[in-house]
């Protein structure tokens, strides 16, 4: 709930002291309320005042961070409901599910899984090691995730075998999931005694409600929402009312990240993970888990969690550089697109489905598409120039033939002139025809 | 201190539209929710799933379509066995010969073969035209005589051809038409009024408002779906309440996750399993943000996102 600046003003000492750099009181209020500055400067404000002004203008959902080192986690924090209102701003990280049993097999499948795609690492993010009921085989799989490196939830219920646990994983900073209604009180000592998350479930989102509200009045603070597995419409249901009350509704008690596991309501198929996850990552899900995940559902969905966080104010782009597809050489020929992610990746496809070997060259175009970078005056003769100098392009590739998109025809003329030597050629308009373009010229 | 629930039902909904007739008629739209939201307030109709093949033949390529169609030597075999696909409420036969500059094929000949797969099939048909918007007026405007009575629809018109299609197809013979724009809630809306204005109903036409893959550009669908849901849920814009129909098979298989041979990279697995996983992710993004149809390529993967709705709503 924002708080209007004459809201600030009252809390304010009113003497127009100009310490904050403000010339009255009112001014300073007006700022802090636009969030232009900060209420901390003002020298004179009362703790209980911070206090009051801290709560009232704290997210209306809280963040989490878990795991250590670089497998560290960031979860919630949320704005807004919908990405065109503001940039999400937690993505969602991936785990998979394992137990006593299949703990070897799954991580040892987790662990192939290590790519980047433009300049972020993908890899699985979270282990969730799950109590089955023999806590030998339990712990056992607890040390195997300490050990994989990667951020950690505990999905156990049974408070002693969770304090365990964390006497192996504690160190790690992971999530204890697994308060509800009836053990609330004691997981909550076993994760305030080790310094970690707790994560809450229920059967009913009135349960989870009761015991989450429960917990913030024990001075509980650092939750996560486990929105169950009894089945995907009320996991859906769950995961969408909890972002709902909390975001639209200002309900605080519900605005905590959600942990979902796909896992437990595929029923046993990836496809329906993939899906489900799919889904989630679309809709809420803060954490999403996975009864295992291959190269083939990691793909499309690392690729659609990178899509949907981005900014919609700041297109994604590759960096600046040469490229070099199906496998080119020095000698093989150049062609030159922008540094827009999608028109990159429309561009590579295109020329990786012509089987023809060709250098990709992508200068800092300011992350526009080729018509818009044109007219923004991000790709001219000038530009493209300079990079090749700068890149020392004529260094490294011996050919001299430069592809230009059809749509900046215009440089032509121009790019001969400041890059002598080269033979410009335009390829087509539409990426649909580079592959015939490239065939009949080079294949 | 319970937790009092607030369901976000709007006083607006999706315009609902049938296709098809007889009882394996489908409708589509009705809801006054946002999409899956059932938790909220019925979802009047949920969203569907319809199965592509194109009028060159399944795609053999790809070992899991080959099979599914295995035996069918005829179109008209084809198209029966795709209505057969377990999860498939409809049928979408793609015209790409018809392509002028591919293999431009005549137009009564498209116009046969819609014939032969219509009679082939009691699902409702969707049939997608050439792509090229001069082909697909004469087109459109020619299979809708052809299949009067049939209550197909047809794909796509486009700011470029409009007016022929909405007068030929839905004025004359009381087809249903998809308006294609480009991932931009203004250039839907835009093209939305320009059908009206021919005289075509509400309840005659859908929305394509375009696709991606997922990791090729997905939030700009993303975004446009939510914004046009919004404006004609939350703002009563009686100009972005159409359905939205997603095609999405030819964008889901023809990227490099999809495509790309084992040979050349052995980590990733066979091609065919990641195919179905770009497609499964692309078609529940798409009915997360707004499609109230999408269109798949894979019988694997008609049936799982099929399964997965009905689980959902």
């Amino acid at each position: 709930m924002a708080l209007k600046g004459l809201d600030i003003f009252k809390l304010t000492p009113r003497t127009n002291c100009k310490e904050c750099g403000n010339p009255t009181c009112m001014a300073f209020s007006m700022k802090v309320a636009q969030g232009t500055a900060q209420i901390e400067d003002c020298p004179h404000m009362s703790a209980d005042a911070l206090d009051m002004i801290a709560g009232a203008t704290a997210p209306p959902m809280k963040s989490l961070a878990f795991g250590t080192g670089d497998a560290e986690l960031k979860l919630g924090g949320e704005t807004v409901l919908f990405r065109h209102e503001k940039t999400f701003v937690s993505r969602n990280p991936f785990g998979v599910n394992v137990n006593a049993a299949n703990v070897d097999a799954v991580l040892a499948e987790a662990a192939k899984i290590d790519y980047e795609r433009i300049g972020e690492r993908m890899r699985v993010d979270v282990v969730n090691v799950e109590y089955t009921g023999d806590k030998d085989g339990f712990l056992g799989a607890v040390k195997k995730a300490v050990d994989f490196g990667r951020a950690i939830i505990l999905e156990v219920s049974d408070a002693a075998v969770a304090k365990e646990a964390l006497e192996i994983a504690g160190a790690a900073k992971p999530i204890l999931n697994g308060a509800n209604a009836s053990n609330y009180k004691e997981m909550s000592e076993v994760a305030t005694a080790a310094g970690v998350a707790l994560g809450v479930g229920g059967a009913s989102l009135d349960e989870i409600y009761t015991t989450v509200k429960a917990l913030e009045e024990a001075g509980v603070k650092d939750m996560a929402i486990d929105v169950g597995s009894a089945s995907a419409k009320d996991a859906f249901a769950n995961t969408v009312q909890i972002r709902r009350a909390a975001i639209k509704d200002g309900d605080r008690s519900f605005g905590y990240p959600t942990i979902v596991n796909v896992g437990k309501i595929g029923g046993g198929c990836s496809y329906k993970e993939t899906g489900l996850a799919s889904l989630f990552t679309l809709k809420y899900g803060s954490v999403v888990l996975m009864s295992s995940i291959s190269y083939a559902q990691a793909l499309p969905l690392y690729g659609l969690r990178q899509n949907i966080y981005t900014d919609p104010q700041k297109p994604m782009t590759v960096e600046a550089g040469n490229y070099p597809l199906n496998v080119a050489t020095a000698a093989s020929p150049c062609a030159l697109t922008v540094d827009f992610a999608l028109t990159y990746f429309i561009i590579a496809g295109e020329i990786e489905r012509s089987g023809v070997p060709v250098n990709l060259l992508i200068p800092d175009a300011g992350g526009y598409s080729v018509l818009t970078a044109w007219a923004a005056g991000k790709l001219s003769a000038g530009s493209i120039a300079k990079f090749i100098k700068e890149q020392d392009i004529e260094g490294k590739i011996s050919s001299r033939d430069l592809m230009i998109p059809g749509k900046v025809a215009v440089l032509k003329g121009e790019l001969e002139d400041s890059l002598p030597g080269w033979n410009i050629i335009v390829a087509p308009n539409e990426a649909v025809s580079l592959v015939k373009f490239l065939k009949e010229r080079y294949a | 201190m319970s937790f009092t629930k607030s369901p976000q039902v709007f006083s607006s909904k999706v315009t609902e539209i049938e296709i098809g007739t007889g009882s394996e008629a489908v409708r589509l739209g009705g809801e006054n929710t946002l999409p899956l939201y059932s938790f909220d307030a019925d979802t009047k109709n949920p969203p569907l799933v319809g199965i592509d093949f194109s009028d060159k033949g399944p795609d053999t390529d790809i070992p899991g379509v080959a099979a599914f169609f295995a035996g069918a030597d005829t179109l008209g075999a084809v198209a029966k066995r795709a209505s057969e696909a377990e999860g498939a409420s409809f049928v979408c036969f793609s015209l790409n010969s018809a392509d002028p500059n591919g293999d431009d094929e005549a137009v009564d000949v498209s116009v046969a073969k819609c014939k032969e797969v219509a009679d082939a099939v009691t699902k409702p048909l969707v049939i997608q035209g050439s792509g090229n918007a001069e082909k697909d007026a004469e087109l459109l405007g020619a299979v809708a005589e052809a299949l009067s009575g049939k209550n197909v629809l047809l794909m796509s018109a486009v700011e470029d051809n409009y007016k022929g299609i909405a007068v030929g197809a839905v004025l004359a013979y009381g087809q249903k038409i998809a308006a294609e724009s480009a991932v931009d809630i203004n250039l839907a809306k835009q093209l939305n009024v320009m059908i009206g204005q021919q005289g075509v109903s509400s309840d005659s036409y859908v929305m394509h408002v375009g696709n991606a893959a997922a990791g090729y550009g997905f939030e700009y669908v993303a975004s446009a779906m939510e914004r046009i849901r919004g404006a004609g849920l939350s703002q009563n814009d009686d100009m972005l309440q159409a359905p939205i129909l997603t095609p999405l098979a030819a964008d889901a298989w023809s990227v490099k996750e999809s495509i790309a041979p084992e040979e050349d990279f052995p980590e990733w697995g066979p091609a065919e399993e990641r195919g179905i996983n770009m497609e499964v992710s692309t078609a529940m993004a798409c009915l997360a943000s707004g499609s109230n149809a999408v269109i798949l390529k894979h019988p694997e993967s008609v049936k799982t996102v099929a399964a997965l709705v009905g689980e959902l709503v």
